[in-house]
């Protein structure tokens, strides 16, 4: 019994030790080619703000004669989501578990603008999105203390650091253990999702987290979630956690 | 749906140098891509892109299968006087596209 204690304190101690300190993050952005950060640095040459644009025409506009714009109830975006995709994913009372910024939205849409809902992926709910993320540019990521949120924060690390597919790994083996490095011509990065939604040069498009941890699952050749499953969720939350106190840079470009 | 993002800038000195910049929503597809069943994906590119001083042509670019969805070009051009830009792009399935945008030189 003592014994396994034991193994089990150095089991928790090995997997806290693989771990990034603090100040050894990096963003994605830190490990880009110049060129490809000059895109990111530039508004007027940052593909995802074609999406930003889209999005602040859906924030004031009905969905419906009769409903509600966002803006109707929200005002000026620049004033009331700033700050909001800094905080996401939150704990959704009605939902009894955490919700990130896409699936926030979508409630909105359903429950007060008795719209329907916008698909995952689709470009009014990345555009709506990315719109939300771009006021919470340059702000640092925040997700405080809230304990209805823990079981999730720990889901979410336990899928980080599960192994998974027929690859037989787990995120934490490349993105903790040797980030820097390259797999095939790519380099590894330290997977803090700091510009979400973001622009692609691989996709050609404007993508989401989910989106990114969906490719990486079946990289590994692993099944990947659906959009919007709590899983996805859970390991969205750990990653933001992981990542608080960093800058964000929504919405970035990438590789 | 087109949309397009411009970048002028709203006054200059006659005879500066000014630099331009567009972005414009378009997949770019090149024809050469096929399905997962194997069915070809038809080609939808933006062919032409041109834009206007006042009427005159200051430039204008052809545009190719290799080039990236969401088209970037950024140009210079001499301020002449104050007028208008007009952009257009122009492209298969009877794509068009014209934005205008107004400058002042001083």
């Amino acid at each position: 019994m003592r014994l396994a204690g034991f193994f089990v304190f150095a089991l928790a101690l090995a997997a806290i030790a693989g771990e990034i300190p603090p100040s050894e993050r990096h963003s994605g952005y830190e490990l880009m080619r110049p060129e490809t950060r000059a895109i990111q640095d530039d508004d007027a040459a940052n593909p995802a703000m074609l999406w930003v644009m889209e999005g602040k025409g859906l924030w004031n506009e009905r969905p419906n004669p009769g409903a509600h714009a966002c803006a109707d109830c929200h005002g000026d975006a620049g004033v009331s989501m700033k700050g909001v995709a800094a905080r996401y994913p939150a704990f959704d009372v009605a939902a009894g578990r955490p919700l990130d910024l896409e699936q926030r939205i979508n409630l909105c849409r359903t429950i007060r603008q008795r719209a329907s809902a916008f698909a995952f992926e689709s470009r009014q709910l990345l555009a709506i999105t990315a719109y939300v993320a771009r006021q919470s540019r340059g702000l640092r990521i925040e997700i405080g203390a809230d304990a209805r949120r823990e079981p999730f924060l720990a889901a979410g690390r336990e899928q980080f650091q599960r192994r998974r597919g027929q690859l037989n790994l787990a995120c934490n083996q490349c993105h903790d253990d040797n980030w820097g490095k390259h797999l095939a011509g790519s380099l590894i990065p330290q997977a803090h999702p700091t510009g979400y939604p973001l622009y692609r040069l691989e996709w050609q498009g404007l993508g989401s987290l989910q989106r990114r941890l969906r490719a990486c699952i079946s990289g590994v050749r692993s099944e990947p979630y659906d959009y919007g499953a709590p899983e996805l969720v859970n390991l969205e939350l750990f990653l933001m956690w992981r990542a608080r106190g960093m800058a964000l840079e929504s919405p970035a470009v990438r590789p | 749906m087109a949309s397009a993002l411009i970048n002028v800038p709203p006054s200059a000195r006659r005879g500066e140098i000014i630099q331009i910049k567009t972005l414009i929503s378009h997949v770019m597809e090149t024809g050469y891509r096929r399905t997962s069943l194997g069915v070809v994906i038809p080609r939808d590119i933006l062919r032409l892109f041109v834009c206007s001083y006042n009427g005159e042509e200051v430039f204008r670019a052809e545009i190719h299968p290799a080039i990236a969805a969401n088209p970037y070009f950024a140009f210079n051009t001499i301020a002449t006087e104050s007028g208008t830009l007009v952009f257009t792009w122009t492209g298969d399935n009877g794509f068009s596209a014209t934005e205008s945008v107004a400058i002042r030189v001083e």
